[in-house]
């Protein structure tokens, strides 16, 4: 069985369509905080970014949010968000706070691995790291590692990005910890074409723009790419 | 190698972007004490960009001092910026990189890193706010001239903010031929090293003229801070002199030394505008290149040790000392080091340095535009 990771914007309807996804087949689900600079994003989730602080979205409500998630779904949550949200939480209260809510673990995307090594977290590579940059991060990550299957920002792209192959068969020589591949991954294709280098897959800007529309078109689209994945371990 | 400055600085970027930060670091380790490196650098101050700048006295503008400015108005391009531009252009040909993106807010950094591409034949990106655009239209011409395109940046506060986050946006996409020449001492380490080191030949030079002329330090040495590079470049050679007092003067809607508070933007962590929760608010300045949240990591670093003092001008004090600044002197100020002239003639001491970071020809539509006050 393949790994489905779903990133949803935290934004009050979030909970309902948390369980709408997970309904749907999502394993694991992002949950954003956004970020007014948010300098590894593309258009699509910086957008939603905007429009979540734009409603309220500050920390405290974000952590009412994850708690009213958690309430829903008892699938692992995961919040993604940036450094400047945790430094002016205070880095130790955001992580208790988080998990008290129902947070498993984190993903902070412009904190590289070596910087502030105790927040446990699932750490990120790239196309660009280094091998002992790939043993560092899956050394010190937690339960899996995050893929960025391409050398840039997240956002839908046409086709997978051919540099996670040779990021996926790098970091497998390294580490034995799960593999979950993201950025650029918003069809069922490209599911099924990263599902057959790695371990799981995190689907985020087209699931955002999906949850806009709401719980039923989330679940749709979440649906058809758990149905990828699945006939990928039946084939 | 210095990556951070007290509890400031960091590496505080995506992954993506470590390897090049990597590579950039140790081959600036290599540079900076490289002879090779400096001699060409030398070479370059002198025969292109008007090295040494002069240092004048300013007896009209402030009859009951000696005030003298550190004139990087007449550096080649207009602004200090063309120091840093020059140097990182340099360490990009070293890194073997063909394309450069820059972001810029009053344009002085964009056109100084036009400049040196059309020099080096390298291709130039420039990504600028849109409202800095219209504010700062004669520096986007020149860049247009000089062959780089600039690409406008149109969300959030349309300024040098979000022209950052995208130039570096498109740094993560194309790090693998792509130089990203950063316009001041702020960003991941190393850059606000490479900057300030890049940038020092400002107070170097000035040090030595004022002793010259005057036989001794002065008491106290101004500079405006935005991001901070001509400040840092002003002030680090005086840093080990006790006695001389460094003041910074920041626009006053743009404090992030003076109302901020400590957080993270644009790779490194320092003293930003910034709210409780840690989002980034929006800075005010009459000048683009003041006009920013953030300031760099060492500044914050200086102001909590207390070595230097961090102060803030408002628009029309600034305007205040453009209008006084070209009428005695015959000096048009870029808008930015006016605020540097409004704070030093304030100052009680008697032998006064200040930093003229750059021209104020770029300014002309803004000031004409604004009513003249109680100037």
């Amino acid at each position: 069985m393949k790994t489905l990771v779903v990133y949803l914007m935290a934004m009050p309807d979030t909970p309902e369509l948390a369980q709408a996804a997970v309904e749907a087949g999502a394993d694991v689900i992002e949950v954003g905080f956004p970020f007014s600079d948010p300098l590894a994003d593309g258009p699509v989730i910086r957008r939603a970014g905007e429009r979540a602080l734009a409603a309220g979205m500050r920390t405290a409500r974000c952590l009412e949010v994850l708690a009213e998630m958690r309430a829903r779904v008892s699938v692992p949550l995961v919040l993604m968000t940036y450094s400047s949200i945790f430094d002016a939480h205070g880095w130790a209260r955001l992580e208790s706070e988080a998990r008290a809510a129902g947070a498993t673990s984190f993903i902070v995307v412009d904190l590289p691995a070596d910087e502030r090594p105790e927040l446990r977290r699932v750490q990120l590579v790239a196309p660009t790291s280094t091998d002992e940059r790939l043993r560092l991060a899956a050394s010190t990550t937690d339960g899996w590692l995050y893929l960025v299957t391409v050398t840039g920002t997240t956002g839908a792209r046409t086709d997978l990005a051919p540099s996670l192959a040779p990021l996926a068969s790098r970091t497998r020589i390294v580490s034995d910890v799960p593999l979950y591949a993201g950025f650029g991954i918003s069809k069922p294709e490209h599911a099924r074409a990263a599902a057959e280098l790695v371990d799981g897959i995190v689907v985020g800007s087209r699931a955002v723009e999906a949850a806009e529309q709401g719980p039923a078109e989330l679940a749709r689209f979440v649906g058809s790419l758990r149905g990828a994945l699945d006939a990928l371990a039946v084939a | 190698m210095t990556r951070t400055y007290g509890a400031y600085g960091g590496r505080y970027v995506p992954e993506t972007l470590i390897p090049a930060l990597d590579e950039l670091e140790t081959t600036w380790a290599e540079l900076r004490d490289d002879d090779s490196f400096r001699a060409e650098l030398h070479h370059l101050a002198t025969t292109y960009a008007g090295r040494p700048t002069p240092l004048t006295r300013v007896e009209r503008f402030a009859p009951a001092q000696r005030m003298y400015l550190k004139r990087e108005d007449l550096l080649h391009t207009g602004a200090h910026k063309l120091n840093n531009a020059l140097g990182q252009a340099v360490i990009a040909r070293r890194l073997g990189k063909t394309r450069i993106i820059a972001e810029t807010g009053a344009g002085q950094h964009g056109v100084a890193t036009a400049t040196v591409c059309a020099r080096f034949g390298l291709e130039c990106i420039v990504y600028m706010g849109s409202e800095d655009m219209r504010r700062q239209a004669p520096n986007v011409e020149r860049m247009n001239l000089l062959g780089a395109e600039v690409r406008p940046v149109e969300f959030g506060t349309r300024t040098l903010k979000e022209a950052t986050s995208e130039a570096i946006r498109d740094w993560i996409a194309n790090v693998d031929t792509t130089y990203y020449l950063i316009g001041s001492c702020v960003g991941p380490a190393p850059y606000p090293e490479v900057v300030r080191e890049l940038q020092r030949v400002i107070g170097r030079e000035a040090r030595d003229q004022i002793l010259q002329v005057e036989g001794r330090l002065p008491d106290t040495v101004v500079a405006c801070v935005g991001g901070g590079s001509n400040a840092i470049g002003m002030f680090y050679d005086f840093i080990g002199d006790e006695d001389v007092r460094l003041i910074g003067v920041e626009a006053a809607g743009a404090a992030s030394l003076g109302t901020g508070r400590p957080g993270v933007l644009h790779g490194a962590r320092s003293s930003l505008l910034a709210d409780d929760d840690g989002q980034i608010m929006d800075a005010h300045s009459i000048s683009a290149g003041l006009d920013y949240p953030g300031v760099g990591p060492e500044h914050a670093q200086l102001r909590d040790s207390g070595r230097a003092e961090y102060v803030p001008c408002t628009d029309d004090e600034a305007l205040e000392a453009f209008h006084r600044l070209c009428a005695t002197e015959g000096i048009v100020p870029a808008l930015e080091s006016s605020h540097a002239l409004a704070r030093a003639v304030d100052c009680r001491d008697e032998l006064i340095l200040v930093c003229l970071s750059g021209r104020g020809d770029k300014d002309l539509a803004e000031v004409l535009g604004q009513p003249r006050g109680s100037a």
